[in-house]
C-alpha cells in the first residue's frame, strides 16, 4: 500500500516547524519517527497535503537529568529510552516500558513525542507519564508552556496541542527511592495492550495509570487515593474500574477488562511494594 | 524529488516521488529485490533492512527521511570476502528457512538483535523476534540459528 | 553409505540467504502495467452502478474493465459435486456476495496510479440481507442465490443409525467450532503476464500448481495449452490456498491479452486477508458412547462446512473429514453425516491439513469427555482403544483403509518424552495448592490421509555427457525442499554428488506434466517418480555399459561409492556415468529416463502430540510451556525437511488452538483484515519444540514414505486445545471453544465458578 501524494518538507529548526504549522494548518502533519502516522498514511486514512520531517531535529532528541527532574526531547527514540543510563539509573519504570513498546524496529524509529501526540489510549507510555505526574512542553510561536499530562490527552486520538504547536520536551519528577510495577495483557508480544496497568510508589507518593480503558489514558485517582488512605494492594485494586469507559470487541467485553484493569493493577500495586 | 541514500556502502540517487517508501527506493529505484514486502501495518517484518546499523521497517519509513544516511539490505550482509555472514550461515546450518520469503527480513533483524546483545538468551530472541513473521518454519530452527549466530559471533570476536 | 535418512542441509539456501528468492513481485517485466482491484466494501448487496468515469480519466490510467467487459464464464464446480448456481464468475455479476469480492480490474501504469484511481471508482450498492452464521444459512430463511433456492452447496448424508449408541452405559456430546482462520503464506498473491512473440500467452504466478494454472488460463480464455507458458519462479508459501487458481489470475492473462502488454498483479496484505481462501471453517456436532471401563463402542460426527460465498474447494472438506471420522481409535460404529452452506464471507478453500484436522480436533476433544465422565486418564483411555500395530491394513467403520502403523509405540514414545507422570503429579500440586497459573496437559491421537487424491506425477532424470544430471519434477515446491529431497533421491539411485545435479520445477515448457504440490503428495509420488526415473536410467546405462565392456547385462555393477561402472570382478576398468552419456550421444540416443507414475495410493501417517500449557486463571491468559510431538511418516528420507515441517505444523497448530481466528461482526464486516488485527503467530508466543519420529515404513510406495507436511498441524491443534481445557476443568469448565483466546477462558472459568451457562467470551 502506497500513501496518497503529499508535499515534504524537512525543516531544520523548530521555529521553522512552527512557521509551517502557522502556514499551513490542519493541512500539514508532523512526521517523526512516522510510526503512528505513516499506517494511516498507507491505508489511507490520513492523506495531509504537506508533511513536514522533524526527523533530523537532533536538538529535540536527548535524555537528560536535572536535579529533580528527568527531561526528555520530544524527539528521543523509544530504543535510546530503553537504554540510556540516565533512564535505566534514575527512572527504570520508563526505560522497562519503552523496551516493550511495538517490536525492536519500531522501536529503532518510533518517537516518545510522536507516541504521545497520537494521543492513542492503548499507548503504554502515556499511561506511564501520567502515573509518572510527567508534564509535557510545548512550543508555539508565543514561546514556550508546560502542559501537565492529566490535560494533555484530550479525548479520542487528540491531545492538547494548538494547530501551531510542537512538543518539544517531556518532563519526568524523579521518582525518589520508587519501587514500580508494570502488567500489561497482549494476545501477541506485538499487540496493543488489551488492557494495562502501571504503579509507581516513591517517596513523594504514589501513581497508577491504566491503558485502553477509555477514549484516553487514564490515571486512576481512585486506586491512589485508596493507597494513600492505607488500602492494601487488593484492596486498592477493587476501585480499579472506576471511571473506566472501555470499549467491547471481540478481545475482550467491558466487563471483563475491567475485571483484568483489577488484576493488573493489583499485581501492578504488589510489585511496587503496596 | 531527488533522494541519496547509500545501499550496501554504494551512493544511491534516485529521482522518486515523495511518498516513495524506502522498501520501494530499494525495490524499484535501486533495483534490490531481496527486500520483500509481507504485510501493510508494519506487523510482518519481511522488509526489515539496516539503518544506519540498526533494524527498521523499510515499509514504514519514507526513502526521503533517511537521505543521506546508510541503509543494509541482505544483499550487503556478506563478507568482503564472499562468504556469508555468520547470521546466514547459521540459517543454513540450522534449516532455519523454508520458503525464504522472511529470510532476508528476518536475518536482518537478528543481525541488529545481536549486535545489541552479543550473548542473549532463547527467551530474548523470541521476544526479539516479536514484529517478524514466518509462516513455515515454526520459528524453532530461526531461534536456534540466532543462538548459533551469537556463539559464531563470539568467536569470531 | 546411503545419503537417505541423513541431516543434508539445503541447496536451496545460499541465493534465499545471499540475494533474496526470486518471487513474481520480483521478475523484471519491461513495460508493464498494473492491475488492481476494486472490492466489495459490503456483504451482501446488488451492484446498482460502478462509476469508473473519473478513474478513466486519470492519466495513466489504461482501462477499467468489468464482468460485462470480460465476457468469460464462471467457474466450474468442484469435480461436478457442489451446487452449479454457487461457483463464482471473474469479477462480481449483478451482486457481490462477499467483502473484498473483485468488482472491477483497473490497469495502470504504475502500482501508485492504479492505488490512487481505486479512490476514483464509486459502487452504488443495494443492501441484501446477510446470512454470516453458517448455522443460520443451514436453514435456507435468506438465500444467497435465490436461483438455488438453497444455501446448501454440497452434502454427504449416510443416513443415520438411530441404534448406533444402543449398547453404550456413557454417552456423551458436543459441539464445536472449528474456527475459521486465514493461511496467511508470508508472500501474498501475484501474477504477471505478457505476449510472446510468437502469440502465446507468458504467465509467472504463486502458484502450488503451475500445470493447473496453466490449464485454467487455456479454458477461460479459449486457448490451446500449448498456447500458455506458465512459470512459477519462488513461491512464499501456500499451505494449501495457493492450490486453487483464483478470478484474479485469470483477469490479469484476459487484460494481457486484450491490451498486449505486460501485466502485472501483486495484492496488498489487507486484500489477500479478504481474498486468498480461508480454512477450517467447520461447526461440528459429535456424540461418543461406550463403556464405563473405556471401551468405545460409537461415534458419530456431523459436519456443518461454511463454504464463503461461493462453493469452491472448501465446499468438499467435509469428504476428507469423512475419511478419517473414526481417527486412530478401533470404534466398532462410526458415522459421519456433512452439509456445506455458503455465507457472506470469503470462500474458503483448503489450509493445511484439509479437512482432516477438523476430523482430528472432533474426535481428540471428545475423548477427553468420555475420559472425564469415566474417570479415566486420557491416556489410559487413547491406549485401550487405538488400534493394535497387528490390525493394519485396518478397514475403518466409514470404510477407509489405513496402509500401516504402530499407534500405541507413538503414544508411548510421546508419555515418556513428555515425564506424563511427573506432569500430572505436578499439576496436582498447583490444583491442591490453589495457583493462580495452572498446568494443562492436553494429549492428541492423530491419523491422517497424506496423497488423498488420485492424481499420479511425473518425473525425469537425466544424465549429460557433461556428467551433470538433470532432473524433472510435477511437484512443485514452496519451501519444503525439493531440490534438495530429490537430489537425495537421484545421487542414492546414481551414486553421484548432489552439486552435479539440477532439479527443475515449475515449468511448464520444460515439465510437461504435473499436479503439484499439496496434500502431503510430494515425497511419496513426486519423490517417488523422480526415484524411479533414476532406477530406469541406471538399468539403461547398464545396458549401454554391457555394450562397451561387450559383458553379459547381468555382471555389470555400478560402484555408487565412485559413480562409476564396471564388470564384476574388474573394478579397475570402469566407466563414468559422463562416459556413458557421452556414448549415448555418439548413439543418437541420451541416458535419459522419464516416468508417469501411477499414484500408488493414500498413507496414513500417525502420532501423538503432547501439550504442556499454563493458564493464569485470573486473565485467561494461555502460556504455552512445552511441546511434545512423536510423528511416525514412515521411512524419512530427509530428516532435516521432515522436521522443519512438523515445527510450521505445530506453529499453525498452537496458532489455531490459542489465537487465530477470522473474525466477521453480522453485518459481514470483517474485523480482522490486516496483520495488526489478525493474530499470526510470532516466535513470542512460542516454545521451542520436543520432537520424535518413529519409522513405520508404508508397503504402498516404493520409498516406504508418508507425508509429513501436515501431520504437525493435525497433531497439535487438539493437543493444545486439550491442555487448555485441561488447565481449567477442575475448576468446573467442560469446554471452550478455539481460539482459546485471554476472554474466552476467561469468561469460561468465570460462568463455571459462578455457575453460568457455557460462555462464549466477549461478543
Amino acid at each position: 500500500m502506497i500513501p496518497a501524494t503529499f508535499d515534504y518538507v524537512r525543516a531544520g529548526s523548530v521555529d521553522e516547524v512552527i512557521g509551517l504549522l502557522g502556514e499551513h494548518g490542519d493541512d500539514a502533519k508532523l512526521l517523526a519517527g512516522g510510526h503512528s502516522l505513516l499506517p494511516l498514511m498507507k491505508l489511507r486514512l490520513a492523506q495531509p497535503a504537506l508533511l513536514v520531517d522533524i526527523g533530523r531535529l537532533r536538538e529535540l532528541s536527548y535524555v537528560t537529568e536535572e536535579e529533580d527532574v528527568i527531561a526528555l526531547g520530544a524527539l528521543t527514540r523509544h530504543h535510546d529510552i530503553a537504554t540510556s543510563p540516565v533512564t535505566l539509573s534514575s527512572v527504570p519504570l520508563l526505560a522497562h516500558v519503552a523496551g516493550q513498546i511495538g517490536d525492536l524496529q519500531v522501536r529503532h524509529r518510533g518517537t516518545i513525542g510522536g507516541s504521545i501526540c497520537h494521543g492513542d489510549p492503548a499507548s503504554d507510555l502515556a499511561a506511564v507519564l501520567l502515573a509518572l505526574g510527567a508534564t509535557f512542553v510545548a512550543q508555539g510561536p508565543n514561546g514556550r508552556r508546560e502542559i501537565d499530562a492529566q490535560d494533555f490527552f484530550v479525548s479520542f486520538f487528540e491531545v492538547a496541542l494548538r494547530s501551531d504547536e510542537l512538543l518539544v520536551e517531556i518532563r519526568v519528577p524523579r521518582p525518589l527511592d520508587a519501587r514500580w510495577g508494570f502488567e500489561k495483557l497482549t494476545k501477541r508480544a506485538q499487540d496493543w495492550a488489551i488492557v494495562g496497568a502501571v504503579a509507581v510508589r516513591s517517596r513523594s507518593g504514589v501513581g497508577v495509570g491504566l491503558i485502553n480503558l477509555g477514549p484516553v489514558p487514564l490515571r486512576s485517582s481512585a486506586v491512589e487515593a485508596a493507597v494513600v488512605a492505607g488500602s492494601n494492594a487488593a484492596e486498592a485494586a477493587a476501585f480499579a474500574a472506576e471511571g473506566t469507559e472501555p470499549s467491547a470487541d471481540f478481545n475482550g467485553s467491558v466487563a471483563y477488562r475491567q475485571h483484568v484493569a483489577r488484576v493488573l493493577v493489583r499485581r501492578a500495586l504488589e510489585k511496587a511494594g503496596v | 524529488m531527488q533522494i541519496d541514500i547509500t545501499v550496501n556502502g554504494t551512493a544511491e540517487s534516485h529521482d522518486v516521488e515523495a511518498r516513495t517508501l524506502l522498501v520501494y527506493y530499494l525495490r524499484d529505484a535501486v533495483g534490490l529485490k531481496g527486500t520483500n514486502v509481507g504485510c501493510d501495518t508494519t506487523s510482518c517484518g519481511a522488509c526489515t533492512v539496516l539503518l544506519n546499523g540498526e533494524s527498521v521497517k523499510s515499509c514504514t519509513v519514507l526513502a526521503a527521511q533517511v537521505a543521506g544516511e546508510e541503509v543494509t539490505t541482505i544483499e550487503g550482509l556478506a563478507l568482503e570476502d564472499g562468504r556469508m555472514h555468520p547470521v546466514q550461515q547459521a540459517f543454513q546450518e540450522c534449516h532455519g528457512l523454508q520458503c525464504g520469503y522472511c529470510t532476508p527480513g528476518m536475518v536482518m533483524a537478528i543481525t541488529s538483535l545481536l549486535a545489541e546483545n552479543p550473548d542473549p538468551t532463547e527467551e530474548y530472541i523470541r521476544l526479539g523476534l516479536e514484529g517478524n513473521l514466518c509462516r513455515c518454519t515454526g520459528y524453532h530452527n530461526i531461534v536456534a540459528a540466532a543462538l548459533a549466530a551469537s556463539q559464531a559471533l563470539e568467536m569470531r570476536q | 553409505m546411503s545419503i537417505l535418512g541423513n541431516r543434508v542441509l539445503r541447496r536451496e539456501d545460499p541465493k534465499f540467504l545471499t540475494v533474496g528468492g526470486t518471487y513474481v513481485a520480483d521478475l523484471a517485466l519491461p513495460g508493464s502495467v498494473h492491475v488492481t482491484f476494486v472490492r466489495s466494501s459490503m456483504a451482501h448487496a446488488r451492484i446498482v452502478s460502478v462509476d469508473s468515469t473519473y478513474a478513466q480519466a486519470m492519466p495513466g490510467v489504461l482501462a477499467v474493465y468489468t464482468n460485462d467487459d470480460l465476457g468469460l464464464p464462471k467457474f466450474p464446480t468442484i469435480m461436478g459435486m457442489t451446487n452449479e448456481a454457487m461457483t463464482p464468475p471473474m469479477l462480481a455479476s449483478g451482486t457481490v456476495r462477499y467483502v473484498g469480492e473483485p468488482i472491477a480490474a483497473i490497469v495502470a501504469e504504475s502500482r501508485e496510479i492504479a492505488e490512487d484511481a481505486l479512490e476514483q471508482v464509486v459502487v452504488e450498492y443495494e443492501p441484501l440481507k446477510v446470512v454470516i452464521d453458517p448455522v443460520k444459512a443451514r436453514t435456507d430463511e435468506d438465500l444467497l442465490f435465490p436461483d438455488a433456492g438453497t444455501n446448501t452447496s454440497f452434502s454427504l448424508d449416510f443416513g443415520g443409525d438411530e441404534t448406533l449408541f444402543d449398547d453404550c452405559e456413557v454417552v456423551v456430546e458436543l459441539t464445536l467450532a472449528n474456527q475459521r482462520v486465514a493461511p496467511c503464506p508470508l508472500e501474498v498473491r501475484s501474477a504477471a503476464a505478457h505476449m510472446s512473440e510468437d502469440g502465446r500467452l507468458e504467465f509467472n504466478s504463486s502458484t502450488q500448481a503451475p500445470h493447473g494454472v496453466r490449464d485454467a488460463l487455456a479454458t477461460f480464455l479459449d486457448l490451446e495449452p500449448d498456447q500458455v507458458h506458465v512459470v512459477t519462479p519462488d513461491v512464499g508459501g501456500g499451505f494449501g490456498a495457493k492450490g486453487a487458481v483464483y478470478p484474479e489470475d485469470i483477469v490479469v492473462g484476459w487484460c494481457a491479452q486484450k491490451l498486449g502488454r505486460p501485466v502485472r498483479w501483486t495484492e496488498t496484505r489487507s486484500e489477500s486477508m479478504l481474498g486468498l481462501g480461508h480454512g477450517r471453517a467447520q461447526v461440528q456436532h459429535v456424540r461418543i458412547g461406550g463403556t464405563r471401563e473405556g471401551a468405545v463402542l460409537a461415534y458419530r460426527i456431523e459436519v456443518l462446512q461454511d463454504t464463503g460465498a461461493y462453493a469452491g474447494f472448501g465446499a468438499v472438506l467435509p469428504f476428507m473429514t469423512r475419511m478419517m471420522t473414526s481417527g486412530p481409535y478401533k470404534i466398532p460404529r462410526a458415522e459421519c453425516a456433512s452439509y456445506s452452506v455458503v455465507t457472506n464471507s470469503t470462500p474458503t478453500t483448503a489450509y493445511r491439513g484439509a479437512g482432516r484436522p477438523e476430523a482430528t480436533a472432533a474426535i481428540e476433544r471428545i475423548m477427553d469427555l468420555f475420559a472425564r465422565e469415566i474417570d479415566m486418564d486420557p491416556a489410559e483411555l487413547r491406549r485401550r482403544n487405538l488400534i493394535e500395530k497387528d490390525d493394519f491394513p485396518y478397514t475403518t467403520p466409514v470404510d477407509t483403509v489405513y496402509d500401516v502403523g504402530d499407534y500405541h509405540r507413538a503414544l508411548d514414545l510421546a508419555l515418556e518424552v513428555a515425564g506424563y507422570d511427573d506432569l500430572r503429579a505436578e499439576q496436582v500440586r498447583r490444583r491442591t495448592a490453589g495457583d493462580v497459573r495452572q498446568l494443562g496437559i492436553g494429549l492428541s491421537c492423530y491419523v491422517e490421509i497424506t496423497n488423498g487424491l488420485p492424481d499420479g506425477e511425473f518425473g525425469a532424470v537425466e544424465v549429460r555427457p557433461d556428467g551433470k544430471v538433470i532432473v524433472r519434477t510435477g511437484t512443485s515446491p514452496h519451501g519444503q525442499g525439493h531440490v534438495t529431497a530429490w537430489s537425495m533421491l537421484v545421487a542414492e539411485q546414481l551414486g553421484v554428488a548432489i552439486e552435479d545435479i539440477e532439479v527443475i520445477h515449475g515449468d511448464t515448457d520444460v515439465v510437461p506434466r504435473g499436479a503439484g504440490t499439496m496434500g502431503s503428495r510430494s515425497l511419496q509420488v513426486g519423490g517417488a517418480a523422480v526415484n524411479q526415473a533414476a532406477v530406469d536410467v541406471v538399468e539403461k546405462a547398464k545396458d549401454l555399459a554391457a555394450d562397451l565392456f561387450e559383458a553379459d547385462r547381468d555382471d555389470i555393477v555400478l560402484d555408487k561409492a565412485n559413480g562409476r561402472f564396471h564388470v564384476v570382478g574388474t573394478p579397475a576398468l570402469s566407466r563414468s556415468w559422463a562416459e556413458l552419456a557421452e556414448a549415448a550421444a555418439k548413439d543418437g540416443t541420451a541416458l535419459f529416463a522419464e516416468v508417469d507414475l501411477a499414484s500408488p495410493g493414500p498413507t496414513y501417517p500417525f502420532g501423538t502430540h503432547i501439550s504442556v500449557v499454563e493458564v493464569d486463571t485470573e486473565t485467561g491468559k494461555v502460556n504455552v510451556l512445552r511441546h511434545i510431538a512423536v510423528d511416525d511418516a514412515g521411512r524419512i528420507i530427509s530428516p532435516l525437511l521432515a522436521e522443519g515441517q512438523v515445527h510450521g505444523g505445530i506453529a499453525q497448530g498452537v496458532a489455531q488452538a490459542l489465537l487465530e481466528e477470522v473474525v466477521y461482526d453480522l453485518d459481514g464486516n470483517p474485523l480482522t483484515s490486516t496483520l495488526a488485527d489478525y493474530s499470526f503467530i510470532s516466535a513470542a508466543e512460542l516454545p521451542s519444540y520436543e520432537t520424535r519420529f518413529t519409522e513405520t515404513p508404508t508397503p504402498v510406495n516404493a520409498l516406504g514414505a508418508k507425508g509429513i507436511g501436515e501431520s504437525g498441524t493435525i497433531g497439535s491443534t487438539p493437543a493444545v486445545h486439550n491442555a487448555v481445557c485441561d488447565a481449567v476443568a477442575h475448576l468446573g469448565v467442560r469446554h471452550i471453544d478455539m481460539p482459546t483466546t485471554p476472554v474466552r477462558v476467561w469468561s469460561a472459568i468465570n460462568d463455571a465458578v459462578t455457575g453460568h451457562g457455557t460462555a462464549k467470551g466477549g461478543r
